[in-house]
């Protein structure tokens, strides 16, 4: 097809669907008005089970087995790239790599090193302290562990090299990922065992805003969070170490 | 729906346009980023802090790190490629 061709197709096409949306949008509930049965229904449990937070309620307890195939959707694909990434490459590279990496601090510019180092500390913070509430504030497991694994990136903006090879111990990372993974399983069959259902709440509920309520809910937001800093801080320094070999061959 | 929707969905529209026309991968990823900052300020007008806070770590830590991480190592294998090649 020409190039004239195309255009035309994608100009019809694409006009087609501005319509449609256009219709469907004029059809939509004002914001804020829409029919919301699945959602009371749900604040109303949210609240008969001591968890402030609603959506993590949802996503922790009415839908934890979701929550539990997404989560071991994440751990396989970081085992996934980790694997594919390592097989390119091998002992005598990995040395290479770290004596480069040893020479790349004082080549990153100082104002960018402060800043990276200044901000690790408020990003542990702020990463643990989101994974921690998931049973009071919006955030919990998975978005707490991305900012715990986005700590490692600032380490590494600062260039602090020797203790970035401190920070993520590979093993541990490993561990603390497959340790996340199982944690949530074991939660989910403590369920079965203790209330007759997977991931049925089987710990008391105490009460509402404590920062031990909810039952199960803050127990599954931070294995998540540790399994989800594990996969991230995987793959990322995967992709660092392969990022600095390739430095090293250019 | 108030003005600050209003504004929000028409940066978003924006911010989303640039993402395509902007060729360059390298900007791409940063400027994919900033798209991912609008919708993070859409999610939140619009009641959402929960999806808000995801697609925050997700556009401003995750996404674009991943594609610059990638892109340099594809640079870096291209090149191998050339040097092998000459």
């Amino acid at each position: 097809m020409s190039r004239r061709g195309r255009g035309i197709l994608a100009g019809v096409a694409l006009a087609v669907l501005g319509v449609v949306l256009c219709v469907a949008l004029l059809d939509l509930p004002r914001v804020g008005d829409a029919p919301k049965t699945y959602g009371d229904n749900a604040v109303a449990l949210s609240q008969r089970h001591q968890t402030a937070e609603v959506v993590n309620f949802v996503t922790y307890d009415l839908r934890g087995f979701d929550t539990l195939g997404e989560e071991l959707i994440l751990f396989t694909a970081a085992i996934g790239s980790a694997v594919l990434l390592r097989a390119s490459r091998g002992e005598r590279r990995d040395e290479e790599a770290s004596e480069r990496e040893e020479e790349r601090g004082p080549r990153t510019a100082d104002a960018l090193r402060a800043f990276g180092a200044a901000l690790v500390g408020p990003f542990v913070l702020v990463g643990l302290y989101v994974v921690v509430h998931g049973n009071l504030t919006p955030g919990g497991g998975f978005q707490g562990g991305v900012i715990l694994a986005g700590a490692l990136l600032l380490v590494y903006a600062a260039g602090q090299t020797v203790a970035l090879q401190r920070l993520r111990p590979m093993p541990l990372v490993e561990v603390a990922e497959a340790v996340g993974a199982l944690g949530y399983a074991l939660v989910g069959l403590g369920g079965l065992v203790a209330a007759g259902a997977f991931l049925d709440n089987f710990l008391p509920l105490g009460t509402s805003g404590a920062l031990l309520s909810g039952g199960t809910v803050p127990l599954l937001s931070v294995v998540v969070g540790l399994e989800v800093t594990g996969a991230i801080t995987l793959v990322l320094s995967e992709f660092l170490d392969q990022q600095l070999i390739g430095e090293e061959q250019g | 729906m108030t003005a600050l929707h209003a504004v929000l969905l028409v940066v978003t529209a924006v911010a989303g346009t640039t993402v395509v026309l902007t060729r360059d991968p390298v900007r791409q990823a940063v400027v994919s980023g900033m798209f991912g900052l609008s919708l993070t300020a859409l999610f939140f007008a619009f009641s959402a802090p929960d999806v808000a806070l995801s697609m925050l770590v997700v556009s401003s830590v995750a996404l674009p790190i991943m594609t610059l991480l990638t892109l340099a190592r594809m640079r870096a294998s291209e090149r191998e490629q050339a040097e092998n090649d000459g």
